[in-house]
């Protein structure tokens, strides 16, 4: 049997098992979405291994199954007890064939169509169909029939798909027959197997090819030929490839000898009678691999049984951890014999040293296996895909030998099995599309695995057409995973980390590869779920990187020994890059830059890590020794300084995990013994840099900026800056439309104009006082605090005096306040503190502020806003923001009033209504303007703080045409434009 | 052993063990003027004054670990742990090897005494009034005829779940 099929039948069975009890749990908790999906993935799973294994009986079984699950997991069906039935029918059905799949090696007969019809009648309507019902079973029939007459040998075969499976078949065969083995040796097997696949295909009539003929040049007796000619007689029985379609290729084979040979036919029918009684009977699958034992007799049963046993995983830990003891012993006592010279035991214990070394060795390659196992099936997936969807890709490997932890591997397998197929499916075009765009029509899919830093990275890179920006930021409304809004404000590779999301893929249509949302966000949770993490790099046109990062958690290491503060601490040797000695006397010393040490090194300044300062072990000023080492770490492409006070050894170390209560210390990977017997840490780079604050990941900017944005959600409490400047109470300000703070010197604030400005980052920023009194009080030197407030093109600095905190707060507005500049008066932080209205100020800086957007999309006459908002705050907030933006705004402050006005008769080009409002809320209001009445097609915009996707949902079932988050100004604006615009474009 | 770790440390049920007397072992310790005790059977090993390793940025607790038999342990001050003062510098703590959940404690108390095979009829609960931190590390109280013997309960005492997720 295929080594492909035996795992395969592995696998499934396993799946097979654990989905009974899931769906039996499903049946118990409905609304279980994990288990759901869980569910789908794995008979997602069975049908896409069918459809590469040539197991068309299965796969279509398995596909209507999933049908039913996927429209379960959309919500559309129930989960009933009938559709549990149902699908516990399928995967009995499924077992049943894999029963004889297992004891035969071939697909039986039989006839799904009756349990395919009543999986798909229910996935329709949710109902199976009547068993009534009369079984169309003559449109089947007649379909191949028709197909018969007309397709030639190579079609009716059943393509390429079924004689590479054929080969793959013949090619088992014959390695386990010990007369025709010899024929094909001095060449690699695979080259074999792709000529005979090329050659079969062309006598067909399948595709030509130049591929030299499989057996050209290769000696063998008439003898050899026939059992040559019995194995692929046996393999096209096998893959069911009818009779007289079977017995026609194989007399294409013997014509063609015949030819090259001159032997006489009589071959011919020695084959036809071995096939004969196979003919004969109508279930050939029995008979056939029974007699193909027989024949292949026990020389190969028994290799098989010899290649591998089956043992115990924790068996197998148990070894290990026994084994790394012996190591750390051994350490032990080759540190005592070192200061023993001459002693009797220095030869014996060399010895020990030897063996122990190659034991270690042994026992971590039973557990450690190259990656490339977990390859091994994709160039053949590749190359069904690209045959499947008429692509040219090539698969490149690099570093297939790198090893890891066969647990991990495991893992692993799967995600990248999904990631290439996605990678040949969706980012590969056609190579038509290819040559358009410019680039050689084979495309190409690299694979690279390689040791760095303690991890191991995978990258799963291709040239392909790269993440469409487009499709995804559609599929991300439609989804409601984010707003327009917030998707404006989101760089490029944010947006591409959607992909990760449950439920998200952007194929157009479902094909038996991939498209239902399965793949990227079980990637990624597989991925994590053994430490790992996974990023991704895309160029629209030029192709998509993925590159995985997994670390080694059970090795044993090469880990530098240093000492800080008297203690001592391992470093993994592979992150480390060199070792520099700093002293306040030499070439190289440790300079800082307001207290942050950095290194000149080769004229690039390294930043410096403290280890004493990292660790709280002491401060940096208590330290005696003059000299510093600095270990240059890497970790991705980043390179930082660990400050330590000496460097010993490397030595081999044995990772541990560290105790529970000491795992959340980001700073350790884990702790070891030495050979000395003492117990040290070892330092985790990643956690240092982390630590640090020097490694930002896209991702995590992106998870934290959610975190904050979810909090600024809640309650409504809002950051604000707090401030002190002039006079009176402490002022704030809402931190969201702050954009820096900055310290400028004084002596660098100019006069311009009239104005104070400065120049800042290549352009003349204007200054504001917040008071007029406050600019002739200040004192020429010294450092100026500035609050940054930025558009495009413009920033614009507010002076003040002294910057307080940073607090959350619920801002209401308590009193208002006629003077210029001040929104009104409220209680933060037990305080009254004067809430400064942004818009005055920005306004001030600059008189044409938003003009030049103004101009553009809005046009010269100003547009009339409505804005309905009960919070007294944000009506005072926004008006004058907004009509700083060149919109003149009539607030209200609730839905009635507004109504009020329509009925009044007043017009307005747009409406911004809030959503949570006492009374009439935003959607009733909304509902209420687009029922009818003179502002039916006015365009109304709903603000709102809360944005889960529900609210979004209803939002635009009532009829708000967009929807922005309070504090968006910039969103704000802009979707103001684009709705007026919009209206425009309509009129 | 998992077995009468268990049953151990719960102590004997106090509502029917006045009139069956009932024997079991305890390793008795010493902190401060206290007297300690934690059933035999969850004991590994008892060691003398031992090379700690510091572990910095841990939580104050955690002493550091150690090394027994190729074996990383980790070392518990079981004064801080109980909201008592620190040990004087100068003298070296014993340690009280315990495992829990697959992991190697050794647990720091002054000195270490002898086992003492007590008497269930000497056994009853905490009394209410006893101070709060000491009633969440013990399982009740053994009346010793010069003094009072309090049963830690090694589980509460590792168990640092809670108090790490509200920290």
């Amino acid at each position: 049997m295929d080594d492909l099929l035996s795992e395969f039948l592995t696998e499934t069975n396993e799946n097979l098992a654990v989905l009974d009890v899931e769906l039996v749990k499903l049946e118990q908790n409905p609304n279980d979405s994990e288990l759901l999906s869980n569910i789908f993935r794995l008979v997602h799973t069975v049908k896409g291994t069918c459809g590469f294994l040539g197991l068309p009986r299965l796969e279509s079984v398995a596909h209507a199954g999933e049908n039913v699950l996927g429209k379960v997991r959309d919500g559309e069906l129930d989960v009933t007890a009938e559709a549990v039935t149902l699908i516990l029918a399928c995967l009995d059905r499924i077992r049943t064939i894999m029963g004889d799949l297992e004891a035969t090696g071939t697909e039986p007969q039989g006839d799904d169509s009756e349990l395919i019809r009543n999986l798909n009648a229910f996935a329709d309507g949710g109902r199976a169909a009547a068993p009534a019902a009369a079984p169309p079973v003559a449109a089947p029939a007649a379909a191949p029939a028709a197909k018969n007459s007309t397709a030639s040998i190579y079609e009716q075969v059943g393509g390429m798909g079924t004689i590479d499976a054929v080969v793959e078949v013949m090619f088992g065969r014959i390695m386990g027959d010990l007369r025709v083995k010899s024929v094909f040796e001095g060449e690699s097997i695979d080259h074999i197997q792709g000529y005979t696949r090329e050659y079969l295909a062309k006598i067909c009539g399948g595709p030509d090819s130049t591929a030299p003929h499989p057996l050209a040049g290769r000696a063998m007796s008439d003898a050899q030929f026939d059992a040559l000619c019995g194995h692929m007689q046996a393999a096209l029985n096998a893959l069911e490839v009818p009779q007289h379609i079977a017995a026609m290729v194989m007399g294409m084979i013997f014509a063609e000898r015949e030819a090259a040979t001159g032997t006489p036919a009589a071959v011919a029918a020695t084959v036809e009678e071995e096939a004969a009684p196979v003919a004969a009977a109508p279930k050939p699958a029995k008979a056939a691999p029974a007699k193909k034992e027989a024949v292949d007799g026990e020389a190969k049963e028994s290799a098989v049984a010899n290649q591998s046993i089956r043992v115990n995983v924790e068996l197998l830990e148990n070894l290990m951890t026994m084994v790394s003891e012996l190591v750390l012993t051994r350490n032990q006592v080759l540190q005592i014999l070192r200061k023993h010279k001459d002693s009797e035991f220095a030869a014996p214990l060399q010895r020990l040293n030897h063996v122990t070394s190659e034991l270690q060795e042994g026992v971590m390659k039973t557990r450690m296996q190259p990656i490339g196992n977990a390859w091994a099936k994709l160039p053949r997936i590749i190359r069904d895909l690209s045959h499947e969807l008429k692509k040219k890709i090539d698969l490149v490997m690099i570093g297939q030998d790198t090893e890891l932890d066969r647990q991990v591997l495991e893992m692993i397998k799967d995600p990248l099995t999904h990631m290439v197929r996605n990678s040949a499916d969706h980012a590969i075009e056609l190579p038509e599309e290819r040559r358009r765009a410019g680039k050689p029509e084979t495309g190409k899919i690299t694979l690279n695995a390689y040791h760095e830093g303690g991890h191991i990275i995978i990258e799963v890179a291709d040239d392909g057409k790269g993440l469409p920006l487009d499709k995804i930021k559609a599929k991300i409304i439609q989804n409601g995973l984010a707003t327009e809004s917030e998707l404006e404000g989101m760089s490029d590779q944010q947006i591409q980390q959607f992909i990760f999301k449950a439920g998200f893929s952007t194929a157009a249509k479902v094909t038996s590869v991939s498209g239902r949302g399965v793949g990227m966000d079980v990637v990624r949770t597989n991925i994590e779920k053994i430490g790992g993490t996974i990023e991704l790099r895309s160029q629209e046109g030029k192709g998509t990187r993925f590159s995985i990062k997994i670390p080694l958690t059970l090795a044993i290491v090469s880990a530098l020994v240093v000492e800080c503060a008297g203690e001592r601490f391992a470093i993994p040797q592979i992150s480390v890059v060199e070792l520099v000695r700093a002293s306040p006397t030499g070439e190289l010393k440790v300079e800082r830059i307001n207290d942050t040490p950095v290194l000149r090194l080769r004229n690039k300044l390294l930043p410096l890590v403290s280890l004493r300062e990292k660790l709280k072990l002491e401060p940096e000023s208590s330290r005696t020794s003059e000299d510093t080492f600095i270990v240059v770490t890497q970790v991705g492409t980043y390179q930082f300084g660990i400050m330590v006070d000496r460097v010993f050894d490397t030595e081999e170390i044995v990772v541990k995990p560290v105790a529970p209560i000491l795992r959340h210390i980001e700073v350790f990977s884990g702790n070891t013994i030495l050979g000395d017997g003492s117990v040290i840490m070892i330092l985790d780079p990643n956690g240092i840099a982390a630590a640090s604050g020097q490694i930002s990941m896209g991702d995590a900017d992106a998870a934290e900026k959610q975190v904050l944005r979810s909090r600024a959600h809640s309650d409504e409490a809002v950051p604000l800056l707090l401030f002190r400047a002039g006079e009176g109470a402490p002022k704030a300000v809402p931190l969201a439309l702050v954009a820096r703070l900055e310290e400028i010197d004084r002596k660098s604030i100019e006069h311009s104009n009239d104005r104070l400005v400065v120049q800042y980052r290549g352009q003349l920023m204007p200054l504001v006082p917040l008071d007029q009194y406050q600019a002739a009080s200040q004192d020429q030197n010294g450092q100026q605090p500035v609050l940054v407030f930025s558009d495009r093109e413009h920033s614009m600095g507010l002076m003040v005096d002294e910057i307080v905190d940073i607090v959350e707060a619920r801002l209401n507005v308590d009193l208002a306040t006629e003077t210029p500049g001040r929104i009104g008066s409220a209680i933060i932080a037990g305080q009254a503190t004067d809430i400064i209205d942004t818009g005055y100020f920005l306004s001030q800086a600059f008189a044409d502020w938003f003009g030049s957007r103004r101009a553009d999309a809005v046009g010269d006459q100003s547009k009339r806003v409505l804005m309905v908002d009960d919070s007294a705050f944000f009506r005072n907030l926004l008006t004058p923001q907004l009509s700083a933006a060149g919109f003149s705004v009539t607030a209200v402050d609730s839905g009635d009033k507004a109504l009020a006005l329509a009925e009044a008769g007043e017009e307005f080009d747009l409406i911004i209504s809030d959503i949570e409002m006492p009374g009439m809320d935003g959607f009733a209001f909304c509902e209420a303007i687009k029922k009818s009445g003179r502002w039916q097609n006015t365009p109304i915009i709903a603000l709102s703080s809360h944005a889960s996707p529900k609210e979004l949902a209803r939002g635009r079932t009532v009829g708000f045409d967009d929807y922005v988050a309070k504090y968006d100004r910039e969103g704000l604006v802009h979707t103001l434009n684009e709705a007026l615009s919009e209206v425009r474009g309509a009129a | 052993m998992s077995g009468g770790s268990n049953g151990a440390g719960h102590g004997p049920t106090t509502s029917a063990s006045t009139n069956s007397s009932e024997q079991r072992d305890y390793v008795t310790m010493t902190i401060g003027d206290q007297l300690f005790g934690i059933p035999v059977l969850t004991v590994q090993d008892v060691l003398g004054p031992q090379n700690i390793a510091r572990v910095p940025l841990a939580p104050p607790e955690v002493a550091g670990s150690l090394n027994l038999r190729g074996r990383i342990v980790t070392a518990i001050d079981v004064r801080p742990r109980l909201g008592m003062p620190k040990r004087d510098g100068d003298k070296a703590a014993m340690s009280v090897v315990v495992e829990h959940e697959n992991e190697l404690y050794s647990l720091l108390v002054d000195s270490v005494g002898e086992v003492l095979s007590l008497n269930s009829r000497d056994y009853q609960r905490n009394p209410p009034t006893l101070d709060p931190r000491l009633r969440e590390f013990s399982d009740g109280i053994y009346r010793l005829n010069s003094s009072l013997l309090v049963v830690l309960s090694v589980a509460s005492l590792l168990d640092f779940g809670h108090r790490l997720e509200a920290a």
